[in-house]
């Protein structure tokens, strides 16, 4: 062997062995004996903001009668004690309204454009640095909040609409809930709000037995919401106990009275030409099932969230301010 | 003793191996089905097994280990594997060694020669690996976080500053070049790509890994051809996985291991791995002078290497057929280089590498491009007991078959396209074709599995008993009626054999009972009635009247029915006195039926798939499972306020 070649011959064997050790030691680091969990355990968040909280004192609820929706939030929200009560100038306000289908505002299922414009209007009248409309709709998103009158109106009055993207969810499990365990829930335009609107239409619901301020929520849930269906009263009333919210407005202009949720036809609908606007949502629920004509047997959910102390159930306890 | 008999032993000995393990991975106790051999224990010592499911997993699960050892080994001392193990290399050799025996030499030196188109293999692999791996560059790219652009921006700048500085060295120059792209490409695919759709991962090695492919052969082909259990087995997708088999072993008849040579993955690994190695085959006469060209060196050579001029290295699977064919015995195996000279490499261009890898790479995003693992999820896939979630299930499933030799009942088969192409050959339940559905106190298809793509499971963590209880048992699907195929329920025949055979407790499957008038039996008029028995206008009719589920109905109504008993020249005996409950003379009475109709409760139905197996309707089963409300999944859950972790306070 010559010198060239015990050179070459021991530069080779750094490298072979280097290459075997490689691989040994490799192989040993991400040796793993322990076979995968099954499914790995979510993280999820432990609920979302209260935005009930610290509110001015001042009446509780308001009740509008008449038929123009802007109008009428105008002097509810007035005998409410006015939107500053609620916002703050620089505030950041998010508004749930309900846009669930891709449906014309004439067939009153969704949230009317009026009531968002006023609303939209008020809140940035009172300084608000950003107001969010959001849903998460039924129908294709963007679709609902064009055909609905709701996107358009939002802009219009200087909201800003956000769409449920995936990047907006994240996993929330409910302390002591059932079903919202690990449940994705539209929490993104919600982490740095200052304050959470829900604007509801008033409806018929085949299944719960009314569609109200409360069951408006259903629209922050992501996922295969619609095995809920199974437990609808436990779901509305975990619903209650997840989002505390600043100020609900129930539309009852015109009540979709059957045909519910969907409604479809304007001979759904029937004028009942009131407008509730309250800071408890189930005392604002309640004046709605009388509206509708239904009684508390009906409506299991709103006693269920009554006895979980997520409200009042006997809104007239509240002295709701009457603006005829 | 010639070390071409000592390697020839050994391949034997490791064939013989490979079909014993295949032969004894069965559930039984006669002499050959004896457990707890290490039947997976070739898979493990594949590295390509370890390779590919560490680019996908991040881990080195269990036995893999021993593929470890394999590659240190072939580091060292060149491609034994390939040579002396490789059972699907020994099978190869011995049909092109047959073939070639009616050549001329000539004709044998010539489909021995080295070949340019040995560079594909390495090719594959780089395609299988980039596939398998791409997802490790996530974090590069994810531009979400806080100063996510950072990184590429900087890796730009970098690769612009090499190319200025480099302007004379071309491999600073090409650096640069190389960094500023990838840079620029992470910030496109950053930018373009929430969520990086089009870096999806996937373990394909397994299509043309070639022990796998050995193992799923010989399991899912050879050994039910031949049925040594004296049963009948049936395997779906036969032609595909035995055409593939045959494929491969024809081509060795045109030319010697063919597939080794040309398509093999795990060769080009080995390949890669034996540059540098302490020991190789080579020329040793010391001055080179030795030789007399007569060429018998090329005769005989498995790799197809060259020993005679520059020998191709990598290509080497250290059969030493040259050594023993040389009459000068200048051919050895030896520290140092051959005389003639060797390349150490596969020659491959940067530009062939770069495309097998970018084809690789957007192979899976096409495949899933249907979302299969989300929304595009297939009902009928139902994965065996213990499989994880679809999608980590296919970054360990290496499509080897052990699985489905084991399964007692044989409802594991393997898929053709129902998973996508992307699950060729993975496990689905078929519960038409098993001798029976899943065994509920059956653990076998998760103790085989060499890459715990099923997960090895207690039997008390299936049955959800003991520590589990809390659990609940492993739940793979759910079972879900047809009405209108269902014998009590379209037909008014009686039936419920799923109910039956439904093996969890409390069964899944509930009755109800109903008393339903028989079409053509409703309309009969009493002529005559005696103590035990009614004579009226029967028809004839094909019903087992007098079998006990059939019923007289009188003027009393169908639940007031008497139960017929017997059937005589137009007289309908019944148990019970006919003239008490109302039945006169000129009445009108009815042939009712008692009909138990099933229902599923999915709190309880585990998925599996004995009712649909034993449902008596069989062409397409009045019951059926699909993967709804299976354990692995919380996407499928099917019950509100299930599968979810329990609230902890």
């Amino acid at each position: 062997m010559t010198d060239l070649n015990r050179r070459e011959f021991i530069h080779r064997s750094v490298k072979a062995g280097l290459v075997s050790a490689g691989a040994l030691g490799a192989g040993w680091w991400l040796h793993d004996t322990r076979p995968p969990a099954l499914e790995p355990l979510p993280q999820s968040l432990p609920g979302i903001p209260d935005f009930s909280g610290a509110l001015v004192e001042g009446p509780a609820m308001a009740i509008a009668k008449g038929t123009d929706r802007m109008d009428m939030a105008d002097r509810a929200l007035e005998a409410l004690g006015g939107i500053r009560r609620f916002v703050s100038p620089g505030h950041r306000v998010v508004i749930k309204v309900n846009a669930a289908f891709a449906s014309p505002p004439a067939i009153c299922a969704t949230s009317h454009p009026d009531l968002v414009t006023a609303v939209v209007t008020a809140c940035r009248a009172a300084g608000a640095s950003d107001v969010v409309v959001t849903d998460n709709p039924i129908n294709d998103p963007a679709s609902c909040f064009r055909l609905t009158g709701i996107g358009p109106a939002a802009e219009a009055a200087g909201g800003r609409v956000v769409l449920p993207t995936a990047d907006q969810f994240s996993r929330v499990t409910l302390s002591g809930a059932r079903l919202i365990r690990d449940w994705p829930v539209l929490i993104g335009p919600l982490a740095d709000a200052d304050c959470l609107i829900g604007l509801a239409p008033l409806k018929d619901h085949h299944r719960s037995g009314a569609s109200m301020t409360i069951k408006n929520w259903y629209g922050l849930l992501g996922g295969r919401r619609n095995v809920f269906h199974q437990d609808i009263h436990t779901i509305i009333t975990e619903l209650a106990a997840l989002v505390r919210p600043t100020l609900v407005i129930l539309d009852a202009v015109t009540a979709m009275i059957h045909n519910g949720p969907t409604g479809g036809s304007i001979s759904d609908l029937t004028r009942t030409n009131t407008l509730v606007a309250g800071v408890d949502q189930l005392a604002v629920d309640a004046m709605g099932a009388e509206l509708l004509g239904r009684d508390l047997s009906q409506l299991p959910h709103l006693r269920q969230s009554a006895d979980a102390g997520l409200g009042v159930l006997d809104y007239h306890t509240l002295n709701p301010v009457a603006v005829p | 003793m010639r070390l071409v008999t000592i390697r020839r032993i050994t391949q034997g000995f490791f064939l013989v191996l490979m079909i014993g393990s295949c032969l004894v991975n069965r559930v039984g106790d006669r002499w050959y089905e004896l457990r707890g051999w290490p039947v997976s224990w070739l898979l493990e010592l594949d590295p390509l097994v370890g390779l590919a499911t560490v680019l996908t997993t991040g881990s080195l699960y269990k036995g893999l280990l021993w593929g470890t050892l394999t590659l240190a080994l072939t580091a060292l001392l060149g491609r034994f594997f390939c040579g002396w193990l490789c059972p699907l290399g020994t099978l190869q050799q011995m049909v092109g060694a047959w073939t070639d025996k009616g050549r001329r030499p000539k004709a044998r030196a010539y489909g021995r020669q080295s070949h340019p188109g040995q560079k594909i293999k390495y090719l594959l692999l780089t395609a299988l690996l980039t596939m398998a791996g791409v997802e490790l560059v996530c974090p590069l790219v994810d531009l979400s976080g806080q100063g996510g652009w950072i990184p590429p921006v900087a890796v730009i700048l970098a690769g612009i500053v090499l190319i200025r500085t480099g302007q004379k060295t071309p491999w600073k120059r090409s650096t640069g070049w190389a960094m500023a792209v990838a840079g620029s490409l992470c910030l496109m695919l950053g930018n373009l790509l929430p969520g990086n759709r089009l870096l999806a991962a996937g373990l394909q090695t397994g299509i043309l890994d070639p022990i796998p492919l050995v193992y799923r052969s010989v399991s899912l082909v050879v050994l039910p051809l031949i049925s040594p259990d004296g049963t009948f087995v049936v395997v779906t997708g036969g032609l595909l996985t035995g055409g593939v088999f045959v494929l491969v072993l024809a081509l060795s008849a045109w030319r010697p291991r063919f597939y080794c040579r040309y398509v093999c993955p795990l060769g080009a690994l080995l390949g890669l791995t034996v540059r540098w190695s302490v020991w190789r085959m080579g020329r040793q006469d010391k001055n080179g002078d030795a030789c007399t060209g007569c060429g018998r060196c090329d005769h005989h050579c498995e790799g197809a290497c060259d020993p005679a001029n520059e020998i191709q290295w990598a290509e080497c699977v250290l059969c030493y057929n040259c050594r023993d064919d040389c009459p000068e015995r200048i051919m050895g195996y030896s520290t140092r280089p051959s005389t003639t000279g060797e390349n150490p490499g596969p020659d491959l261009s940067r530009r062939a590498v770069l495309t097998a890898g970018a084809t690789g790479a957007i192979l899976l995003p096409l495949a899933r491009l249907g979302d299969p693992l989300g929304v595009g999820w297939r009902p009928d896939l139902v994965r065996p007991p213990g499989s994880l979630t679809e999608e980590a299930f296919l970054n360990r499933c290496i499509k080897c078959g052990l699985c489905m030799r084991v399964c007692p009942t044989n409802v594991i088969q393997p898929t053709v396209l129902e998973a996508g192409i992307e699950g060729l050959w993975t496990p689905r339940l078929d519960f038409r074709l098993g001798s029976s559905g899943c065994q509920h106190n059956c653990i076998a298809c998760g103790s085989v599995c060499p890459t715990a793509a099923i997960r090895p499971l207690a039997l008390e963590e299936r049955m959800g008993t003991a520590s589990f209880a809390d659990k609940g048992p492993v739940r793979i699907g759910t079972a879900f009626m047809d009405r209108g195929r269902c014998l009590p329920w379209a037909m008014g025949i009686p039936c419920i054999v799923c109910q039956e055979n439904c093996p969890v407790s409390p069964k899944a499957i509930t009755t109800r009972t109903i008393m339903e008038t028989v079409a053509g039996l409703d309309r009969l008029i009493v002529q005559q009635v005696s103590s035990r028995a009614v004579h009226l206008n029967l028809p004839f009719t094909r019903s087992p009247l007098a079998g006990g589920d059939y019923f007289l109905a009188g003027p009393a109504g169908p639940q007031n029915a008497l139960r017929i008993t017997g059937l005589q020249a137009g007289w309908i005996q019944v148990a019970g006195d006919p003239a008490g409950a109302g039945f006169r003379q000129q009445t009108p009475a009815a042939v009712v039926v008692r009909l138990q109709q099933p229902y599923v409760d999915p709190l309880h139905c585990i998925g599996c798939g004995v009712c649909q197996h034993e449902c008596p309707v069989r062409g397409r089963a009045a019951i059926r499972v699909t993967s709804e409300n299976e354990t692995r999944s919380r996407a499928h859950a099917l019950l509100a306020g299930t599968g979810l972790p329990h609230s902890k306070d």
